[in-house]
């Protein structure tokens, strides 16, 4: 647990190093996008890690990045095709945001700073290990923007189509709580900024 | 929509940093000199309109005549990247001083959510082609436009006494949450 503490505290992609928080801000009005599209990183993540790794010795120095992105856009067409088919409300409520995964800095920084460098296995490892910390940043920015912006938590509604399953908690009805600013675009960047700067006082103590 | 709507909406009230969460990468990373902000603005903004204006083409007479617009991303990317490449050489041979201050960051517009982002705004909301390329001015003096009143904002920032975890980035965003708020009020 402490381990587990110490990771979300200290090399946390979003709250720490501050990578891909274009989709954090963006997608996060409601729950079950937020954590559908921390799945869907995560996802990319660990299948680019193991492809760039894969290819680490055949591809050179200068044609890295092109290489790279292909690889990632490619993935992420396979995504759009698929939520496209199967999920489409999902898809229309990620808008714009699915294919910007693409210039999500922490998958091609990942391929960039460790998978081009190390062994197939180690990558998947790493790759994993910063999609789900990607997953959990972004699951608790959108729980705490659908909580107090509009009183509810979205656990399955877009994605019931496939699951089966509809569950929308209502937590606050009352005058003050459910406040629209949070579900604005000026209340998610004060919600992350206060949200970094608490983990930034809290570092030294975990 | 007229075509001058369409360019305050991408101006102001649809910021793309500020209401769309594009570009913050670059925003928080080179906005404490107001010579840079321009510089990357003024880079970001002739990128957006020149792949705007091919990414239409390729779209309107080669993704759309084969049915093949599932290749939209990968399309726009490329183009996107090669243009990215072309700028960096021009602004390394001609403007020397401009290339040393920017540094890292020119290789980054390729991986500058603002200009994928434009681009796809732009096919999504089927516009035609003077309104993509409005839309696309827009947006991008609206990126240059919070790029330089930031940088004014953050040099006095960090001169007042701010408590010690909130330095740097979290203020940033906080700051930034005001001028949104600020920003989709202003029409």
């Amino acid at each position: 647990m402490k381990k587990v503490l110490n990771y979300l505290f200290k090399e946390n992609p979003v709250f720490v190093l501050v990578l891909g928080i274009c989709s954090v801000l963006a997608v996060t009005t409601t729950f079950e996008k937020s954590y559908m599209m921390g799945i869907v990183v995560l996802i990319i993540l660990v299948i680019s890690n193991f492809l760039v790794s894969l290819i680490r010795k055949i591809v050179s120095e200068e044609i890295r990045i092109p290489v790279y992105i292909i690889i990632i856009s490619t993935l992420v067409t396979l995504i759009e095709i698929i939520l496209n088919k199967y999920s489409k409300p999902l898809y229309d409520a990620f808008g714009i945001y699915l294919p910007l995964i693409v210039v999500n800095c922490i998958i091609l920084g990942r391929a960039l700073a460790f998978a081009s460098k190390n062994k197939v296995f180690d990558s998947i490892k790493d790759g994993f290990k910063s999609g789900i910390g990607y997953l959990i940043a972004i699951s608790i920015i959108g729980f705490l923007r659908e909580l107090f912006g509009n009183g509810t938590i979205t656990i399955m509604n877009d994605i019931s189509s496939i699951t089966g399953y509809r569950e929308i908690i209502h937590v606050f009805n009352n005058s003050v709580i459910p406040n629209k600013l949070f579900l604005t675009s000026g209340g998610a960047f004060i919600l992350l900024g206060i949200l970094i700067g608490i983990i930034n006082g809290r570092r030294g103590e975990v | 929509m007229s075509i001058f709507t369409i360019f305050i909406t991408a101006l102001v009230t649809e910021n793309v940093i500020l209401t769309k969460f594009l570009g913050i990468c670059s925003f928080l990373g080179t906005s404490n000199k107001e010579k840079n902000a321009i510089g990357m603005g003024i880079s970001v903004t002739f990128v957006v309109l020149v792949s705007t204006i091919l990414t239409y083409l390729i779209n309107k007479y080669i993704l759309i005549p084969t049915n093949s617009t599932y290749l939209q991303t990968i399309t726009f990317i490329l183009v996107i990247a090669c243009f990215v490449q072309i700028t960096e050489l021009v602004i390394k041979r001609y403007f020397k001083s401009l290339y040393k201050s920017l540094g890292i960051y020119l290789p980054l517009i390729t991986t500058n959510c603002a200009v994928l982002g434009i681009i796809l705004t732009n096919i999504r909301s089927d516009y035609n082609f003077i309104e993509s390329i409005f839309n696309a001015l827009g947006s991008s003096l609206g990126f240059v436009l919070v790029l330089y009143i930031f940088a004014l904002l953050r040099d006095r920032i960090e001169k007042n006494n701010i408590i010690k975890s909130f330095k740097g980035i979290p203020i940033a965003l906080i700051t930034a949450g005001i001028m949104a708020l600020i920003f989709g009020r202003l029409v």
